[in-house]
């Protein structure tokens, strides 16, 4: 049985090995090139001190941006880090034969079918009015469309020729459209699946970083739109235009940044009864095997920091950005999703089909862990909330993704149907899953 | 080169109208550019002998999805079904790899190669040896044409590469860099 306290219980250990961390932290840092400096997409604003330099207290705009690549700070002449580095995806989607359906495991009286496949990297969900499902992709150019009429379900390709469309959100009978550095807009997009438009762009002024460059998007209860812009890096200073959620207009107008600190987030929602939004972060690589777990945040307020990369977890201060710093300073997480588990889509359950335990819980996406040599992750995890709105629980609710410390396919997003089930999206597999409660039922009659 | 590719995409289009065909028949017109013998003897082409198969999976169906720009191969695998593209790679990983110049390298720019190579961290997806694995390329004694060419698409992001990570590692070094990397890189024993 799986079950995480929302503290960590090791912080006094946690000291000790920092400042053996911090050691080869400092020499590694001297070993990089000052190149950075000449990065194209650094704005002139942010080409100040050296890379090396302790930012100034409270001004994170200023600082270069190192590069951004996974690897740095990994570790040197460590044969077990070696082994680590990020994990791509098949291109080619499994045939629906070949999906891992059968290995998958769901709670007592649950069930699980294929609900769509042959979807390349499926990634991002979102539901239309009609019944349409919508589905980003991050390493293709595709929007694809799961149409379901009368029973049948076809996959329709929406968009191509889009560069990471991760993030996709519907609103009155709008798709909009996140790719790596514009968001764009399908009006009436139901009514012209087989013949949809070109998206129209709604908001451009966005970073070109690949690095955790693409994005979620969605829809708050105040009808706005929300989008992220993630850290350009795995441990790296943000300027004014990273590390971020911002909020919009359906058409782009009154762009405004909400909180920061934030260094990426790949889903989030908002609570039914409070309205607050909650999001999963992601935290840094390289530090160790444990530390830091990825995050389940609260906005309770615009202007919030939530610590990136100064503060880590809430509760260790950053070997190497940490310095004159206080966890203090910034907005601590209301849960721990486990180290490197890549906590990415998360929605809150509102349906009448699970039972009754589900109302109002997390329910999250956990795509699984790269950084870590042990795997953590490849799973989706329901997150109980206590009464005061911190998680005071999470325990399995979709396994079988992990096998022999390999995946066999990773969960990215989850979506709850108007009928109470769930789709999980598999971008290692190119297929949505579908999960409901009771008595298997024909996915067709939903 | 370009007379060689007419050639080859003729040969292409007769090839795939017969699949019943064997392999070492269908594979033919890649390798009269790619080298017989898993070496290229063609300028800024590739050698492909033992090159990582996942790898050339995720190349070939960025070329016939036309993820990744190049026209003759966008036009030699457009008409490949999933089934094809594996076929092809795991071909090609049973091939043998291409070998090192017979002529040491410079020692100066050899030592600047690995030293970039360490700083770099080429080897911690590459593999100490530079032979690959899985998803990320074997590089090493690829053509030193070829890896210069491909490092400095990286670098400007005209090849954007499956996820990425190559334009992030990219971002720091200099065209002088590259020049020396790819030297080593090529020579690699």
């Amino acid at each position: 049985m799986m079950s995480y306290l929302s503290v960590p219980r090791s912080v006094l250990l946690s000291g000790a090995f920092l400042s053996a961390f911090v050691l080869s932290a400092a020499a590694q840092q001297s070993a990089e090139p000052p190149a950075a400096a000449q990065q194209s997409t650094t704005p002139p604003a942010a080409q100040a001190p050296a890379a090396g330099a302790p930012p100034p207290a409270g001004t994170a705009a200023s600082p270069t941006l190192p590069p951004g690549s996974p690897l740095i700070g990994r570790p040197a002449g460590n044969d077990a880090a070696a082994k680590l580095a990020p994990i791509a995806p098949p291109p080619i989607p499994a045939a629906p034969d070949k999906l891992p359906t059968a290995k998958l495991k769901v709670p007592a009286g649950f069930n699980i079918e294929v609900y769509a496949a042959g979807m390349a990297n499926a990634r991002s969900l979102a539901l239309g009015d009609k019944g349409t499902v919508f589905v980003g992709s991050r390493l293709v150019d595709k929007v694809y469309a799961i149409v379901n009429k009368d029973g049948k379900r076809e996959v329709k390709v929406l968009a191509s020729g889009l560069y990471r469309p991760n993030g996709v959100a519907f609103k009155d009978g709008t798709l909009y459209i996140a790719e790596l550095s514009k968001i764009s807009k399908i009006e009436k997009v139901e009514d012209n699946l087989d013949n949809p438009p070109k998206p129209t762009v709604i908001f451009d002024k966005l970073p070109k970083d690949e690095a955790h460059g693409w994005k979620f998007i969605a829809i708050g209860p105040d009808n706005k739109l929300y989008a992220p812009v993630g850290q350009p890096g795995n441990n790296v200073l943000n300027d004014d235009e990273h590390g971020l959620i911002r909020r919009m207009n359906f058409d782009g107008s009154d762009a405004e940044v909400i909180v920061r600190g934030v260094r990426h987030t790949v889903g989030f929602d908002w609570h039914p009864e409070t309205k607050q939004l909650y999001f999963t972060d992601n935290g840094r690589d390289w530090m160790s095997e444990d530390v830091p777990e990825d995050e389940l945040n609260r906005i309770t307020k615009v202007g919030e920091h939530f610590g990136a990369p100064f503060c880590l977890q809430g509760n260790i201060v950053d070997p190497e950005f940490g310095w004159g710093k206080s966890c203090s300073e910034y907005t601590a997480p209301v849960g721990l999703l486990g180290p490197h588990s890549a906590a990415l889509g998360m929605r809150f359950y509102t349906g009448n089909m699970f039972p009754k335990a589900y109302k109002n819980a997390a329910i999250i996406a956990r795509h699984g862990s790269w950084n870590r040599s042990r795997k953590v992750g490849g799973d989706v995890v329901v997150a109980k909330l206590n009464k005061d709105g911190t998680m005071k629980s999470m325990e399995p609710f979709l396994t079988g993704f992990l096998e022999d410390n390999k995946y066999i396919g990773r969960p990215v997003d989850v979506l709850q149907m108007k009928d109470g089930s769930l789709l999980v999206s598999d971008d290692y597999n190119g297929a949505v899953y579908r999960i409901t409660y009771g008595k298997p039922k024909t996915a067709g009659k939903s | 080169m370009r007379y060689t590719f007419v050639a080859a995409l003729a040969f292409a289009s007769i090839s795939f109208s017969a699949n019943a065909e064997p392999i070492e028949q269908r594979i033919a017109p890649c390798l009269a550019c790619h080298g017989e013998k898993g070496q290229s003897e063609t300028e800024n082409t590739p050698s492909l002998g033992g090159q990582q198969a996942p790898y050339t999976l995720i190349q070939l169906f960025m070329f016939r999805e036309k993820l990744r720009v190049f026209e003759p191969m966008n036009e030699m695998t457009k008409a490949l079904t999933d089934d094809d593209l594996r076929l092809f790679s795991d071909f090609i990983a049973k091939m043998p790899k291409p070998e090192p110049p017979g002529e040491n390298g410079d020692p100066a720019r050899m030592q600047r190669g690995q030293a970039l190579v360490r700083q770099h961290r080429c080897d911690s997806c590459h593999n100490g040896d530079l032979s690959g694995k899985e998803n990320v390329p074997r590089i090493a004694n690829q053509r030193e044409d070829y890896l210069a060419k491909t490092l400095g698409e990286y670098k400007d992001n005209s090849r954007h590469g499956y996820d990425a990570s190559m334009a992030d590692v990219m971002a720091p070094i200099s065209p002088e860099q590259i020049a020396d990397l790819a030297y080593y890189i090529a020579r690699l024993r």
